[in-house]
């Protein structure tokens, strides 16, 4: 067996499963439909960590699997690059998906999309790996849309839900417009560079970085117009703001998916890809910059609408955007290496989160609206414990994971000298505070204070706990994937930092230019290890940012003290209206694109092409035809009288001549 | 003897079993009538492999071919031959017509012995088009094939069939007899009705706008190419099924085809002169119908208006004369052949049990069908542009193909990105998704073994095209490198 055929192993494992139950789940004893799975997906992990094993030592593999196509002088294949950045994803996205495959056991046992449910995310995992190994940018696409797709058929795994279905379709849309840009990127780079390889592409740069091209007339640099294409995408997968619109109501798929797909994996493609395009987008301080702007907008403004929302899923999926949007500020800074980190600390206390959600979810009976909890602490005990490391790793507490990746984000922020790295600064400075409180607000709402539940009272059939009936502790299958997550989320932080930051874990995959970009550089300067920057911390502002932000939660959610925020009320609607984004794209997009199509189809289409020219015309002939039939009259000394003066006029024509 | 005569044996095959489907018709039974129509066309498929088999890919030249003197006083011959636009085309062609019969054993209980010798018939004559070098030969295959449609159409169609037959036998004659008048005018200055001898003839640049003209108008209706293309959804809505799927898998593709045949290989500086305006016409095409069809009513009329959009890549990519678009426009009216027929075939099983196509009338038809509404997302997806399925690669090429032209032809044809996704997935979410609708969706049955058979047969040829395309671009390439040559080669210097 040769080191490619193992790569190759590693997504076809979860796509055999996906194939297997997808076909035969149905007819099996259902301990295949999960067994299945979770052993594909189990090999998967296994060799996944295997590479990256591999990798710390140096190792490199950058081969073709196949060629795809051949046309015209282009080569089109499918392969693999595994090197650090790869391995490091890889293994993010197999552990993710076993925790979440083993979760899925308990938290779908009653549904009767079971099977179906497990061969989604199997497939889902296949996608997610081809996406992350690939070396080139076609098969890139592939993953990037084949994700898509199964994010498509989770969120609409409840199909009858008709908000379900009406998520589904709007976020596969909006993630199609992202992918426009990226495929437009795409096509870019092959005519340009003439090869989809990245190692190909980047040996290339040098030549074709000074290069313009003409639009409207004015020419602005390739590099740039291939970066702002490429980032376009990279906006859809990781929802950045305008195109975050599908996250927030991807939420109505099963709680699982919104932890793998929507939180942990899928949605950091598009930062993996500015991360493995990092050669590129340095040659580029207008894209950087776009890059540090959109990324700081979606961290401060989707935390502060974390604040307003009351469905459990809907806070942490905010909560997503807005570490989208730091990890995105990240890249336009130059720290991709940080990008990455915080994108692997986010992925574990995120999918930690969304299980604990899940499991508040089923201990209440499918009710999601955190003001009719509370006090689940006492019923709930290690599900609130984990919620709460989840969430102190969420908002930076000092030695837990998120701690660490989002403090070295804002360090790097602070350091840079790029455009927009100072409101970015205080972007995500401002955003530490509004992460504390949306998250101690649902923290304290959910697991603290007095136990709403009691007092109310639902229909027959509404979800919800019945009087008398009381919330229980999830079963084992899915605690110990919470307990499983919740150790990384604390301890991988300060185990990391050191490689992946500082070290030279991600040299040759990562490329910064040190000498325009010497934030990295400072950064190193400052950091003396992982103890001095805790303590260091308490010098800075986002600790005490945070600590501003659990107590205001303490004191307004558990001790209640009343505060008069009559001064807020004009911003409590546009809060409340997501900023007005839907409101927007329903009503002059959504509505203004069917109101062309109508009017292209029953005006442009029916009235003047059809009516007027096709059949306008069958319509003349008959007009002609009517007239010429009087001709024919039948007598014939008619005819001969035609007969006569035609030949006078021939004769005539020819005498003439 | 018989290596000879491949082509002959494959055009005449079908033609041979639908003759004799004729002759049996009312002497046997229904049963029967319905297993000599798949033996027929399983046998005229078969008869095919060997040219592909046989098929040398290095050869840019016309292989297997035929020649027999017929109509000597003219110089009109029987002569046939395949290169590698042709080939992909014929096998298609006869593995659809295995499609159209059995998905007709249902729907088409009476008369099925006239109805399937159409069928057959028309897959005859259409691999004649693919295959005749003789432009004579070729236009009597051409117009022959009309005969079947116009009766499968009229006979076996909907109630404003009278309507969309005659539409639709006017549009493509009056196109036509205009190739007629440029052929005669071919034949006048060269002597010959040899396909092959008139891509070197020199011809004067006001002839070969003509010329080109003369054969846009036949090719343009077929394809069918904005603004000719209004026939189009009355003669699919009106059709049934079978004639939907032959329609939009193979017809269509015909006016592609031959825009690769004789258009712009024969007229090439006109082609050169005249690239804007169809590049311009393809981009209408490509955005302009994808938004008619988001607004459809009837899931018909709405794949109808598909079908135009993605043929819109087909001559957006022809028109770019670069082989890596060519290639991605012949990629694309393959994949549009299982895509738009998977689709068509969708519809009808939806009909049989409902009988209606209007979108309103549906709603959560995955409740009672999850097996074909799995078919039916996948499908759409596909028509989407997927990658991963046989709709994404032309797509792909084609868009990859126009950057090099223009950064706005790539940016206008990679909409289809964004507006094929919404027609396929909008209409996908209003018929199969949500709570039943009403009660004659709650009375809906799954698939049976034999539709299975027919949608997964077509779903895995289309994720196969989309992993392994190089299995279509391998025949080809010689083929488009020639085409290529020919369409950049000046006749009028030649002068």
């Amino acid at each position: 067996m040769t080191i490619l055929n193992i790569f190759t192993v590693i997504p076809l494992a979860p796509l055999f499963a996906a194939c297997f139950v997808g076909l035969f789940g149905k007819k099996l004893p259902k301990y295949f439909s999960f067994g299945v799975p979770i052993f594909g997906v189990s090999i998967a992990f296994a060799l996944s960590v295997y590479s990256l094993y591999l990798t710390l030592y140096g190792f490199k593999l950058n081969e073709t699997m196949y060629t795809w196509l051949a046309s015209g002088g282009y080569i089109f294949e499918v392969g693999f690059l595994i090197d650090t950045l790869s391995a490091v994803m890889m293994v993010i996205v197999t552990f993710i998906s076993l925790m979440v495959h083993i979760y899925t056991i308990s938290y779908m046992k009653d549904d009767d999309g079971f099977s179906r449910f497990f061969s989604y995310i199997s497939l889902f995992t296949f996608a997610m790996l081809m996406l992350v190994m690939s070396n080139n940018f076609l098969q890139l696409f592939f993953g990037w849309e084949a994700v898509g797709l199964v994010s498509y058929l989770l969120i609409g795994f409840w199909y009858k839900k008709p908000r379900a279905i009406y998520a589904n379709l709007k976020a596969f849309l909006v993630n199609r417009v992202g992918d426009f840009g990226l495929i437009l990127g795409v096509a870019l780079i092959m005519f340009w560079f003439g090869t989809l390889d990245y190692q190909e592409v980047f040996n290339r740069l040098p030549a074709l970085h000074s290069q313009d091209i003409v639009l409207f007339n004015t020419s602005i640099s390739l590099v740039t117009l291939i970066g702002v294409c490429l980032f376009i995408g990279a906006m859809g997968k990781s929802a950045q703001v305008p195109l975050h619109v599908w996250l927030p109501d991807s939420m109505e798929g099963p709680t699982p998916i919104s932890a793998l797909i929507h939180a942990a994996t899928m949605v950091t493609a598009g930062i993996y890809l500015v991360a493995r395009m990092s050669p590129l987008f340095e040659l580029s301080d207008f894209v950087l910059s776009l890059v540090i702007v959109i990324g700081a907008i979606t961290a401060i403004s989707m935390g502060i609408l974390g604040i307003v929302q009351n469905d459990i899923k809907k806070i942490i999926a905010y909560s997503t955007l807005s570490q989208l949007g730091y990890m995105t500020v990240a890249l336009g800074v130059s720290a991709y290496s940080v990008a990455i980190f915080h994108l692997l600390t986010h992925a574990f206390f995120k999918a930690l989160l969304f299980l604990g959600a899940g499991s508040v979810i089923i201990g209440m009976h499918h009710d999601q609206d955190i003001t009719q909890m509370g006090g689940l602490k006492k019923y709930m005990p290690v599900t609130a414990l984990t919620f709460l490391i989840g969430s102190l790793s969420l908002i930076g507490t000092p030695l837990f994971s998120g701690f660490y990746s989002k403090e070295t984000i804002i360090e790097a922020a602070s350091l840079s000298s790029a455009w927009g790295a100072n409101f970015a600064y205080y972007a995500l400075v401002f955003g530490v505070f509004f992460t504390a409180l949306y998250s101690f607000r649902l923290y304290f709402l959910v697991f603290c204070g007095e136990e709403r539940w009691h007092n109310i009272r639902r229909k027959k059939n509404e979800h919800g706990l019945k009087s008398k009936e009381y919330p229980v502790e999830s079963s084992k299958i899915i605690t110990i994937p919470l307990v499983i997550l919740a150790i990384p989320s604390i301890f991988i932080g300060m185990l990391l930092i050191d490689p992946l930051v500082y070290g030279n874990f991600f040299d040759g995959n990562i490329t910064v230019d040190n000498k325009i970009h010497t934030n990295l550089d400072l950064l190193a300067i400052h950091y003396h290890g992982v103890w001095s920057m805790a303590v260091h911390s308490f010098f800075t502002l986002p600790l005490w940012f945070a600590l501003a932000g659990v107590l205001l939660a303490w004191a307004l959610f558990i001790k209640k003290i009343k505060i008069n925020f009559k001064f807020l009320n004009p911003f409590k609607n546009i809060l409340k209206n997501n900023y007005g984004f839907d409101a927007f794209n329903e009503k002059y997009i959504a509505k203004g694109i069917l109101k062309l199509s109508d009017f292209l189809s029953s005006k442009v289409d029916i009235k003047i092409i059809d009516h007027t020219f096709v059949n306008g015309s069958g319509r003349l002939v008959n007009y002609f035809a009517n007239k010429l039939k009087l001709i024919q009259s039948g007598y014939i000394y008619h005819y001969a009288f035609f007969m006569i003066i035609g030949l006078f006029l021939l004769i005539s024509f020819f005498v003439r001549t | 003897m018989i290596a000879n005569h491949i082509l002959s044996i494959a055009i005449w095959s079908p033609i041979f079993f639908g003759i004799l489907l004729l002759i049996l018709n009312k002497k046997i039974s229904i049963r029967k009538i319905n297993y000599v129509a798949l033996f027929g066309a399983l046998v005229s498929f078969i008869v095919t492999i060997p040219i592909y088999k046989n098929f040398n890919t290095t050869l840019s030249t016309f292989q297997f071919q035929e020649f027999h003197h017929w109509i000597t006083p003219f110089n009109i011959n029987y002569h046939l031959g395949v290169d590698g636009f042709s080939v992909p085309l014929i096998l298609l062609t006869s593995f659809m017509t295995i499609m159209v019969i059995l998905i007709s054993y249902q729907s088409q209980k009476l008369k099925s012995a006239s109805y399937y010798s159409a069928f057959l018939i028309m897959s005859g004559l259409m691999i004649g088009v693919f295959c005749a070098l003789d432009s004579i030969l070729y236009y009597i295959f051409w117009e022959a094939m009309l005969i079947p449609m116009f009766l499968i159409i009229g006979i076996w169609g909907g109630p404003n069939r009278i309507y969309a037959t005659i539409k639709f036998f006017l549009y493509t004659v009056l196109g036509s007899l205009l190739m007629l008048i440029a052929f005669l005018y071919l034949y006048f200055k060269s002597g010959t009705f040899s396909i092959i001898d008139y891509y070197y003839l020199p011809i004067s640049l006001e002839a070969q706008i003509l010329i080109f003209l003369a054969f846009f108008m036949a090719f343009a209706v077929k394809i069918p190419m904005w603004p000719l293309h209004t026939w189009l959804p009355d003669a699919h809505v009106q059709a049934p099924t079978g004639g939907s799927v032959i329609l939009a898998a193979i017809m269509l593709k015909l006016g592609g085809y031959s825009f690769i045949r004789f258009a712009m290989p024969i007229s090439p500086d006109a082609t050169l002169l005249l690239k804007p305006l169809m590049i311009l016409l393809s981009l209408i095409a490509i955005v302009y119908i994808a938004l008619v069809a988001l607004i459809q009513k009837d899931m018909k009329k709405l794949i109808a208006y598909s079908s135009i959009s993605h043929m819109g890549f087909v001559t957006l990519g022809l028109f770019l004369i670069s082989p890596l678009a060519v290639e991605g426009a012949y990629i694309q009216m393959i994949s549009h052949g299982f895509i738009s027929a998977a689709m068509f075939i969708c519809v009808g099983i939806l009909y049989d049990q409902t009988h209606t196509r209007e979108i309103k009338k549906y709603g959560g038809v995955i409740n009672k069908m999850p097996l074909f509404t799995a078919f039916a997302v996948f499908f759409a997806m596909a028509n989407a542009g997927l990658p991963g399925t046989s709709g994404f690669v032309g797509e792909f090429m084609v868009i990859l193909g126009s950057m090099k032209e223009n950064f706005w032809i790539a940016f206008t044809a990679a909409t289809t990105l964004i507006l094929g996704a919404a027609y396929s997935l909008w209409l996908i979410k209003r018929v199969f998704y949500g709570d039943i609708g009403n009660a004659v969706i709650a009375k809906l049955s799954d698939i049976n073994s034999r539709e299975f058979l027919i949608l997964g047969s077509l779903a895995s040829l289309i994720i196969f095209v989309g992993v392994y395309p190089k299995i279509i671009s391998d025949i080809t390439n010689s083929s488009v490198l020639q085409f290529i040559e020919l369409v950049s080669f000046s006749k009028v210097e030649m002068l």
